[in-house]
């Protein structure tokens, strides 16, 4: 059957679009989680709406991104799949347990009259508990985990650390910041002025998180610490906080400035930038310190069947999507956006 | 021994569980999409309100079911890692790609027009809304196309080789992807969706014409659910046929399974009820037609049918399980050809909505598709048995290597969740059925307002006299 092997790097090509779709996922999903996050502090059962409101018509779409990560991840690399799941077994499943009590909480809310506080509190926990086992999971992976031959060999809470409750912890603030920031772009009046607030304290709070894990992973990784202590890492150990820094001074300037769009764009730099250093510092690894993306790679022919549809649907995909941001674009209105 | 078996069936009951829960909502969304489909093209062309009343109705209810589809189907994605990781490394080469597919080709699609379909109604014409309708319906069949599929290519594996590392390797696409019981199981499936809808709608409908509420629209439901039952429900006998054809030729132990027989013979009779004993292998106390088995399956009434034996005792499913679900599949589809049959001659007597027993008996089969699928899956599912991937690799060589206690609990776990949420979910549903399709102005959320709201200001109501 028909195989480019020979032709591009089939495996690094499926690398870099992997971590694509993780990373449009993280932004994504990042913002509509982090809504639900901040969900019990907002002032008003009306800013609540507006909250909701505002991400209703996108939560599914970005939802999908994390399933064409997973599903992308068995097509591609079954292997690093074969392995990560087993060994992230409870924290995935957290996640996904998450992923139904905040997913349905759309539905679930309007329709309710007394029981509304259950949906409330099913979307701020759900959302709570799948970004908190995501940063867990980012974590566990920077850990390192145990294989033989083709399987996890590590215990059932090889998972669970300190440092991977520090992970999990910040995330939860990162999402935070991005539903922060995503609210103060989509509504106005008081659930704005409220988001405003939210934002300057969660600013701070992002960066004490990624400082703490970046002052972690050398001393819980020896080999990490090696390079970033050596020629080309040292840079990037140097460069990474200062940008991530000015970052967040720059959306912390433009939210005092009244700018209502720019910090949230300015936040997804501050997550495109962690997330290139992690990559850069994972490299080439697929599965920490056991198997590189070379090794889990799916025969070629799979790799590139899937990558032809890839090619001609990722740009419409992204172009649809793109369409239906413009079409509800502009504020959140109270009422139910559920129109129909 | 003994733990690594309670081991396994645990993380099978784990995967039949959510499995089973996300086929329910599918089978109804399915069909579901692709009448309002229907629906909205008929309002848009006839400008009969009762279309636009019904289609209102039920696009509440789609909501809510889609979004309980969509949030177990995602658990589903990833149950092929946590639980069953050695089938995924060992077959990620053919079932990936197929996977992969059905997100890039079907779930974007869906998820995204959803919002549009659900929130869309003063932002976009009519003309782009009904296109965001029948993209929906669009995406949820090339869903089902690729899922099954891959299905399909475990139950009849072809185009494939095992390297020497143990690892299926494509060699012919087109094969996988069009293996023999594909276009077998796409059709009947499809169908079952279709009437698994079609029988709650007509359930509901009659519900009203009983209570004497929501005539005009109530009218709508039963009339179009039971063309439906009439035109379609035989289909789904022949289509079943067929399927059923199809296995015996590729799966033969799944088919003496399904017939509860244990000797092969010529003349074979078909066994209406019975008691399969597994372990005296025999089928006990058995009501049989004499030679129609081999009659239907070889249309030779005295062609040979292989019987169990000829199968070493481990290379055979739980057949008890199989003969029964098959007939509670094959009973229900009777029950809905039945109702077809009763709804025409009804008709022809000009009584078909306003006969109070006819009402009575659509609103006892509602539930009939969702049981008849579920069944339908467990014939298929369980009559594979002790295949994953039929005669090439075994359910019990592709667990996961992951901990009992973590199995155990997650299981408990997914139960209680479930049952909560689709609880939830199902009272809902119910719901909005006792508060009927409205006649008047919608009113929006909570808030008692008699008009839309436009969400940004920046877009005029275009269609506004759209809802
Ligand atoms: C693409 C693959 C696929 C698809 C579409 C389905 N299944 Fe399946 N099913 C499997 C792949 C699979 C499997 C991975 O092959 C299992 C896991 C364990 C096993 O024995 O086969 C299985 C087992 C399995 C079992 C347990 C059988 C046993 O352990 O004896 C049940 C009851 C079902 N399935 C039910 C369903 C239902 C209701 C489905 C409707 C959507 C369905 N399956 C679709
Ligand atoms: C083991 C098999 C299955 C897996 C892994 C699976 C996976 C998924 C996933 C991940 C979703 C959510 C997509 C989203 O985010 O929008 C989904 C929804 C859906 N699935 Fe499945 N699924 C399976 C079985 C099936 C089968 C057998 C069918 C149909 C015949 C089916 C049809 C659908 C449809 C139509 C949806 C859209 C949501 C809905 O209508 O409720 N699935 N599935
Ligand atoms: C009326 C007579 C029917 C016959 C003769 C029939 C026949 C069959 C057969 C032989 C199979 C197993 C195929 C295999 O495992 O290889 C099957 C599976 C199935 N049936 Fe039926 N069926 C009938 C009615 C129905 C009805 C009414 C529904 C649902 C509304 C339904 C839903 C299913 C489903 C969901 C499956 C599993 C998927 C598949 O393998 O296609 N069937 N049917």
């Amino acid at each position: 059957m028909f195989d480019f092997s020979g032709l591009i790097d089939l495996p690094l090509v499926w690398y870099v679009l992997i971590l694509t779709a993780v990373l449009l996922y993280v932004v994504l999903d990042g913002f509509d989680l982090g809504l639900g996050i901040l969900f019990p502090l907002a002032p008003t059962d009306q800013c609540r709406d507006r909250m909701m409101n505002s991400v209703a018509p996108f939560w599914d779409g970005n939802e999908t991104w994390l399933v064409l990560g997973g599903g992308g991840l068995l097509a591609a690399f079954p292997l690093a799949y074969a392995i990560l799941m087993p060994a992230l077994y409870l924290p995935v499943i957290l996640m996904l347990l998450g992923l139904i009590f905040r997913g349905v909480a759309f539905e679930f809310r309007f329709k309710a009259k007394r029981s509304r506080p259950i949906w409330d509190w099913s979307f701020h926990l759900g959302s709570l508990t799948a970004a908190f086992m995501q940063g867990m999971i980012v974590g566990a992976l920077i850990q390192g985990v145990v294989v033989v031959e083709r399987g996890f060999a590590g215990g059932p809470m090889d998972w669970a650390s300190p440092f991977t409750l520090t992970t999990g912890v910040g995330l939860v603030f990162g999402y935070g910041l991005l539903g922060a920031t995503w609210t103060v772009m989509k509504t106005e009046g008081e659930t704005r002025a409220w988001a405003r607030r939210s934002t300057v304290w969660l600013l701070g709070l992002a960066g004490v998180s990624l400082a703490a894990v970046t002052i972690a992973i050398p001393a819980i990784n020896a080999q990490i610490g090696q390079m970033w202590g050596s020629r080309p890492g040292i840079y990037l150990l140097a460069a990474v906080p200062a940008v991530a820094a000015l970052l967040l001074v720059m959306a912390w300037v433009d939210l005092r400035a009244g700018r209502e769009a720019r910090p949230f764009l300015l936040v997804i730099a501050f997550f495109v930038t962690g997330y290139l250093a992690l990559g850069l510092t994972l490299w080439p690894w697929i599965v920490p310190y056991a198997v590189t993306f070379r090794q889990a790679a799916a025969a070629g022919s799979s790799q590139s069947l899937l990558l032809v549809g890839t090619l001609v649907l990722l740009p419409v995909i992204l172009v649809y999507t793109g369409f239906c941001y413009y079409l509800f674009r502009g504020k959140a209105s109270h009422a139910h956006a559920g129109a129909y | 021994m003994a733990d690594f078996l309670d081991f396994e069936m645990l993380a099978r009951i784990q995967f039949a569980f959510t499995i089973s829960f996300h086929i329910l909502f599918p089978s109804f969304t399915i069909g579901l999409a692709s009448w309002l489909a229907v629906l909205e093209w008929r309002w848009l062309k006839t400008g009969n309100p009762a279309f636009a009343d019904v289609y209102r109705m039920w696009v509440k209810i789609f909501a809510v079911t889609f979004g309980m589809g969509v949030v177990s189907g995602v658990v589903m994605s990833f149950q092929f890692g946590t639980n069953w990781s050695v089938f995924s490394d060992r077959t990620g080469n053919i079932i990936g790609p197929l996977l992969g597919y059905e997100v890039l080709t079907a779930f974007f699609l869906e998820a995204s027009f959803l919002g549009v379909m659900l929130f869309g109604w003063n932002r976009v014409s009519p003309r782009l809304h009904f296109a965001a309708t029948i993209i929906v319906a669009a995406g949820t069949l090339i869903s089902a196309f690729w899922i099954l599929s891959a299905n399909s290519w475990m139950q009849t594996p072809q185009g494939a080789e095992i390297g020497p590392d143990g690892l299926f390797y494509p060699t012919d696409w087109l094969a996988i992807i069009f293996s023999p019981s594909f276009p077998y199981r796409f059709v009947h499936m499809v169908v079952a969706a279709y009437l698994t809808t079609a029988f709650v709608v007509a359930g509901i409908g009659a519900f009203y014409l009983f209570r004497g509420r929501h005539a005009p629209q109530a009218r709508v439901m039963l009339g179009m659910a039971m063309i439906m039952a009439i035109f379609v429900a035989p289909a789904q006998l022949l289509f079943g046929d067929l399927h059923g054809l199809n296995t015996f030729k590729h799966q033969p132990a799944k088919v003496a399974a399904m017939e509860g027989l244990w000797e092969t013979r010529r003349g074979a009779p078909l066994k209406l009820f019975g008691w399969p004993d597994q372990e005296a292998e025999t089928t006990r106390w058995s009501i049989e037609i004499p030679k129609l088995s081999s009659m239907i399956l070889t249309h030779d009434l005295d062609g040979e049918v292989r019987g169990l034996k000829e199968w070493p005792r481990d290379e055979l499913p739980p057949v008890a399980l199989v003969f029964w679900t098959f007939r509670i599949m094959v009973g229900l589809g009777m029950l809905m050809i039945l109702t077809g049959l009763m709804a025409l001659v009804l008709y022809w007597r000009k009584r078909l909505f306003d006969t109070r027993l006819f009402q009575l008996w659509c609103m006892a089969l509602t539930p009939a598709g969702f049981v008849a699928v579920l069944a339908g899956w467990f014939v298929t599912e369980v009559g594979r048995q002790p295949w994953i991937v039929q005669g090439l690799m075994r359910t019990a060589d592709a667990l996961s290597p992951v901990n009992a206690g973590a199995i155990g609990v997650s299981l408990a776990a997914f139960v209680v969740t479930y049952l909560f949420i689709f609880g939830a979910g199902t009272f809902y549903i119910l719901h909005l059925i006792a508060k009927g399709p409205e006649t008047e102005e919608e009113t929006y959320g909570d808030h008692g307002l008699k008009t839309p709201v436009v969400l940004g200001a920046a877009s005029a109501p275009k269609g506004g006299g759209y809802v």
